[in-house]
């Protein structure tokens, strides 16, 4: 007779995964309001233009301490930023969206956050997350810069030390508010133009 | 070899120096002493040539302010190791802040060289003969010693803080 092998703690395999619904599991973007008919669609080309740009943030992050660890549990599976289409990090400032800077500048690295953000193309966002960044925190000290916002003009802030995933989620959302709501001429307006001199951008 | 205690280092730098190096003390099993800042190479050579001594590693170049301490407000202070019996000494030189030169130890540790340059970014030593004493960590705009005690550790130019919340 066998000897029957007993296990204290069987490994079970999932032998009947569920059917994966697309549906349920991505994120789709609503559409513009329009005229709809039968074949056509027609709506405003700046509706358009930010249902695409909102839904296709490429962020660049500038990920200096704790809040880049946060951001990277941003990214990873279990919260997965990739579901508002920022899929994609392109460390290289020329073809991103959105700067995160996420953790302490100090002040010998301010003209390094300055030069990337004047890398990026127009249209482009900041955000800054965490108190380091956005007040200079705990760090009211001599070697490190008083917020990001004294060298660059921000659109988003992010408090907490370090902000939870769900914050840093919440922060691309309001971008997205942001990017959904602003005219396509926004950018060109006198006064986006006096913000960037007062930052000395040209 | 014999065993490298604090005595014996003590007794050979008198032997050597004479009345020039003062105040030997142990603290937590390290022997430290000063000597006037203009001996410090020389004392800095004579530890790193003797046989027995043979303090040939520079751990650490620091320094020290002191101001209520009137004309040697300033100390530097060596970290020196012997790596063949592992002991350790510290070896102070004090200046005042309105002179603050002392000689530099390039010549004799190489590793020196980015020791002072922070040394003077942050305590304004200028060390006398380094090849190229400039700032290494703080932004080359800095018109300030930071450390040196009548700078508040804060950041003067914010604008936003509520001194009453925050206690400036």
């Amino acid at each position: 007779m066998k000897k029957e092998i007993f296990m204290a703690r069987p490994v079970r395999f999932n032998i009947h995964p569920k059917e994966a619904n697309l549906n349920s599991s991505v994120l789709i973007g609503e559409a513009p309001p329009g005229f709809e008919g039968e074949g056509f669609f027609t709506t405003k080309l700046s509706e358009l233009v930010a249902l695409g740009r909102r839904n296709s943030l490429w962020p660049l992050p500038f990920a200096t301490s704790c809040c880049g660890i946060e951001f990277m549990a941003t990214a990873a599976a279990h919260y997965d930023f990739a579901r508002f289409g920022s899929e994609r990090m392109a460390f290289t400032p020329r073809q991103c969206d959105m700067l995160m800077v996420m953790g302490t500048i100090a002040k010998k690295m301010a003209p390094v956050v300055r030069q990337v953000y004047l890398q990026m193309a127009e249209p482009r966002w900041v955000m800054a997350v965490g108190a380091c960044a956005c007040s200079g925190g705990i760090f009211d000290s001599y070697s490190v810069l008083q917020g990001i916002d004294q060298i660059i003009p921000v659109d988003v802030y992010v408090p907490g030390c370090p902000p939870r995933p769900e914050g840093i989620i919440e922060g691309i959302m309001r971008v997205q508010d942001l990017v959904d709501n602003e005219s396509v001429r926004r950018r060109n307006s006198d006064r986006y133009k006096a913000l960037l001199n007062s930052y000395g951008i040209q | 070899m014999a065993q490298l205690t604090s005595e014996l280092i003590q007794n050979k730098l008198q032997h050597k120096f004479g009345d020039q190096v003062t105040n030997f003390t142990v603290s937590y099993g390290m022997l430290t002493f000063e000597a006037p800042k203009e001996f410090n190479l020389k004392v800095l050579q004579f530890l790193f040539d003797d046989e027995e001594l043979m303090f040939r590693f520079l751990t650490d170049i620091t320094a020290v302010h002191y101001p209520e301490n009137a004309g040697k407000e300033l100390a530097v202070v060596y970290h020196l190791h012997n790596l063949v019996q592992n002991v350790r000494i510290r070896f102070k030189v004090f200046t005042s802040i309105q002179s603050p030169d002392v000689f530099t130890a390039t010549q004799l540790f190489n590793c020196a060289n980015w020791m002072e340059r922070e040394t003077y970014d942050f305590f304004g030593i200028n060390f006398v003969g380094h090849p190229n004493l400039k700032r290494i960590l703080n932004v080359d705009e800095m018109d300030y010693f930071p450390m040196r005690k009548e700078y508040p550790l804060e950041d003067q130019e914010r604008t936003d803080k509520d001194d009453e919340m925050f206690g400036r």
